[in-house]
């Protein structure tokens, strides 16, 4: 539900930087997004062609990296990903575990044309 | 035309994150503990603001920030009734509170007067999450007729707090929840995290919240 804010966001970052980098256009944005949190691709894209209209930023593709929640256990140091469900050690069960990766949620580039 | 790959790796959120800064220097500045309460709708927030208020007031003064999706200040009326000062923010339809609305939040109430300020976040286990508002502690309230499968499903949330309140624990008795399977969930996600199960209605638990409570305020204010 907080996708506009987000989406607002992206606009403002990309915007930011394609002014200091001399754009005449900006073609691609590129997104990393992690597993862990908690944003939806599409709602992003829907507010993305409405918020950008009047920007350098027209027209200009959303990519999204989506990055897998990677787990590390304490307890037989297996690692291990998660697609749905979080869960776990599947080697040996115990839930005490590190969460090394997931979080990700940032704006990674963009192509401009000058 | 050849485009031109431009690098950047900046959070997204990272205007927020700035602002929040602020609001937090602001705080530490005033003398000011602050928490920011998160859970879902129902999960009880007003009932436990209400109890910790009741459990300090001869303590110290506590001023709170109420975040609404709608113009109803029936949780405001609540705080000041119990004889605090409250503002009421409303988010027009927004899912969480941010750190620029806290910050107007923050201007209107007698700072000089108030050691602990505790903001109700809009109820939700998803955005409020995403949106570092400056306090010294972000609390989740869970409650147990919301199923113990919660962490599971909102592992964001459970990640960025420091405090976890199980709330209604009373009804334990009479719903299917699973204490291990629930707790299982939150150790995967934050591990050793301070964690008091309490009931507003019948009172258990709140005192060893308050003791807790107590001891990082005036710790804050030393």
């Amino acid at each position: 539900m907080h996708e506009l804010a987000v989406t607002e966001s992206i606009l403002a970052i990309s915007d930011k930087h394609a002014k200091e980098s001399g754009a005449a256009k900006v073609t691609s944005i590129n997104l990393v997004i992690g597993r862990l949190s908690s944003i939806v691709d599409d709602s992003i894209q829907f507010y993305w062609d409405i918020i950008s209209n009047e920007s350098i930023c027209k027209g200009a593709i959303l990519n999204f990296e989506r990055r897998p929640a990677r787990l590390h256990c304490n307890v037989c140091s297996n690692d291990y990903e998660i697609e749905s469900e979080l869960q776990p050690c599947p080697q040996c069960g115990s839930p005490d575990i590190f969460v090394k990766s997931g979080e990700e949620f940032f704006v990674d580039s963009i192509e401009i044309e000058k | 035309m050849n485009s031109i790959r431009v690098p950047i790796v900046e959070k997204i959120l990272s205007a927020n994150d700035q602002l929040a800064a602020q609001n937090r220097a602001f705080l530490v500045c005033k003398n000011i503990f602050s928490i920011n309460i998160m859970a879902s709708p129902g999960a009880g927030k007003t009932s436990f603001i209400l109890e910790t208020i009741y459990g300090l007031k001869d303590k110290m003064k506590v001023g709170v920030i109420e975040g609404d999706t709608a113009a109803v200040t029936i949780d405001a009326d609540k705080i000041i009734q119990a004889g605090m000062p409250a503002v009421q923010i409303n988010t027009g339809g927004n899912c969480h509170l941010d750190a620029v609305m806290v910050a107007g939040g923050i201007n209107q109430l007698p700072l000089d007067d108030i050691q602990l300020l505790i903001i109700e976040n809009v109820g939700n286990l998803v955005c409020p999450a995403a949106f570092d508002l400056g306090t010294d502690i972000n609390i989740l309230i869970a409650s147990v007729p919301e199923g113990d499968d919660k962490p599971y499903k909102y592992p964001a949330i459970y990640r960025g707090i420091d405090v976890l309140i199980l709330n209604k624990m009373d009804l334990l008795p009479y719903i299917s929840f699973r204490p291990d399977y629930f707790t299982q969930g939150v150790q995967i996600l934050n591990p050793g995290l301070t964690f008091f199960p309490v009931s507003c209605t019948t009172g258990a638990g709140i005192p060893a919240w308050l003791s807790w409570l107590e001891t990082k305020v005036l710790n804050s204010n030393k």
